[in-house]
């Protein structure tokens, strides 16, 4: 019986759950394998582990022409400012659609999901021309000004969906003990949304972190950000894969790495945010 | 709720809003103005008004219509596929066992990981000469020679879609399984002391109870999907020979050689299918709340 019983759970636990990981890890693995191999054994028999394992490759991404370190500075700078400048935006919007029942709210939400639906290279030319105008091109809030726009719609209906779920009792209590509503979300809702703000600041920095299009764009030699950087590691005369998986492992850590501590919460937060289904 | 007229609410959303309308709505204004125009870079002397020619051109264009019909399965299978794993997973990752808390970080690592870098990998990993995706396919006997994946027109397709599934599963993982943690226990003790089978659990009370969830993350998703370039464009740019162009791709390829009227004409009428997705969507939506 206990036997049946464990064979039940690897067939229906185990079992899927190594499959999809597998699937899902593999690719990470096959890049810093491919990082790790000397370029010898990249262009040959194809080999699981490493035969001799070199670090040229890191080497190599930060002495080549390609300045990694400015670039990962850059992305810094871009992914904290559109996070803070995103982050406070759309909690106040949220707040707003929230809480008050006000004329417009339904097409002011609507026009929020709809920013969304206008493929990028639409926005590109035209954007190109104003932010030479605003005299802000190859500055960071370029990059700012246009990630937020699509962190936005997102960050908005999220954190809506988790203002929704804290009771109005809340605040009512609040207004009656002599807050008023500024008070009463300061000290009242903003604790609460605690996790949802940091689970929606996360998933801002990583979007604006990982963002191509606009980034290629609006930026120069001295600001672009990494993803631009990692493209130009491919060369007239092809790829240098050791070089551009190398690469790719050091875009990822710092993400990952805030991801892992994030991800609790995150998860928490989204669990907030779907408690009403 | 707050019913009584006041200035508050205006001015909490007005910073978004004020973003949104200089960042999108004049960028979109102005393309829409483009797509009637014959606008294109490489001959500025003969920009002008040309009311519908575009459109006329893009009904015309066997590229066109080829694209529609990629992008439709592009979005269909992409996102199909992404649900169907990413439920799996959810549901597998709502389930107790050791290590369960390292298991969900690190499954959810292509979510944080760059739409560029993401192409490329692949790329690498599809490689006719050296990838690995071939040699692992060789010692499963389930293909004999090699193939260059991303350079014949049939495996091309397959292959970027399998990428954006690979993409996609975790936030679709991520989404139901914190929606699966909000269903109320009771509920599934009731069903048992009903005798209700697990597959009858899924979907009478699992399926149910997270509808909401299940719609917003869907119509996100098919949403960014249907406009992703980044993953295709550094896979295979479109090709070969178009198999892999998407409107969104053949979009950029012809902003890329500065047709903006045309490729301005073609994205919104991209925009204008999006649209009659989300719409239905968001008439349902609203239609459930109170006021």
């Amino acid at each position: 019986m206990k036997r049946e019983s464990f064979l039940k759970q690897f067939v229906t636990l185990y079992l899927p759950l190594v499959l999809l990981l597998v699937f899902i890890l593999f690719p990470f693995y096959w890049i810093f394998i491919t990082s790790i191999k000397p370029e010898t054994e990249l262009y040959g028999a194809i080999t699981y582990w490493p035969r001799a394992i070199t670090w040229e490759s890191y080497k190599n991404l930060f002495t080549t022409t390609v300045n990694f370190i400015s670039a990962m500075k850059n992305s810094l700078i871009a992914a904290s400012l559109t996070t803070v400048v995103s982050l406070t935006a759309s909690t106040l919007a949220a707040y707003a659609f929230s809480r008050y029942r006000f004329k417009g709210r339904r097409i002011l939400m609507a026009m929020f999901l709809s920013n969304n639906m206008f493929p990028t290279v639409l926005l590109l030319i035209p954007l190109y021309s104003i932010m030479r105008n605003l005299k802000i091109l190859y500055t960071p809030w370029a990059l700012v000004l246009a990630y937020t726009t699509f962190t936005l719609p997102f960050s908005v209906w999220l954190l809506n969906g988790f203002m929704n779920d804290l009771p109005m009792t809340l605040e009512e209590a609040a207004l009656v003990d002599g807050c008023n509503r500024r008070t009463a979300f300061l000290k009242i809702i903003m604790p609460l949304l605690g996790p949802s703000l940091v689970a929606t600041g996360v998933y801002i920095f990583m979007t604006s972190w990982n963002e191509y299009t606009f980034a290629v764009m609006f930026t120069n030699n001295a600001s672009r950000t990494i993803p631009v950087a990692l493209k130009s590691l491919i060369g007239q005369l092809g790829v240098d894969w050791g070089l551009l998986t190398a690469g790719g492992i050091i875009t990822i850590i710092p993400v990952c790495i805030m991801f892992f501590f994030a991800q609790k919460r995150l998860v928490e937060g989204l669990t907030a945010g779907a408690v009403k289904g | 709720m707050v019913k009584k007229k006041s200035i508050y609410p205006y001015l909490l959303v007005a910073p978004a809003v004020l973003i949104i309308l200089c960042v999108v709505f004049i960028p979109v204004v102005n393309a829409i103005r483009m797509s009637f125009q014959n606008y294109d870079l490489r001959k500025p002397k003969d920009i002008a008004f040309i009311g519908l020619a575009n459109y006329a051109a893009l009904f015309k264009d066997p590229l066109f219509w080829k694209s529609l019909i990629k992008t439709i399965q592009w979005v269909v299978f992409g996102v199909g596929f992404q649900f169907l794993f990413g439920f799996i997973l959810a549901l597998l990752l709502n389930r107790s066992f050791r290590g369960r808390g390292v298991v969900r970080a690190v499954s959810l690592i292509p979510w944080v990981t760059p739409g560029v870098l993401i192409g490329l990998m692949w790329r690498w990993m599809y490689d006719g000469n050296y990838g690995v995706v071939n040699d692992i396919l060789q010692k499963l006997h389930i293909t004999g020679d090699n193939i260059a994946f991303l350079a014949n027109p049939r495996t091309a397709f397959p292959a970027v879609i399998v990428t954006i599934v690979w993409q996609g599963i975790p936030f679709f993982a991520l989404m139901i399984l914190a929606a699966l943690q909000g269903i109320p226990y009771e509920l599934y003790e009731a069903a048992d002391i009903d005798g209700a089978s697990p597959v009858q659990k899924l979907f009478r009370i699992t399926i149910p109870s997270i509808r909401n969830t299940i719609m917003i993350t869907l119509l996100l998703r098919i949403i960014w999907v249907a406009n992703s370039v980044d993953v295709i464009f550094n896979m295979t740019e479109g090709g070969p020979a178009y198999a892999t162009q998407t409107l969104s791709v053949y979009v950029f390829n012809k902003a890329n050689i500065l047709n903006l009227g045309y490729s301005s004409a073609m994205a919104i009428m991209l925009a204008i299918l999006l649209c009659s997705v989300a719409v239905p969507y968001l008439i349902f939506t609203f239609r459930g709340e109170d006021d």
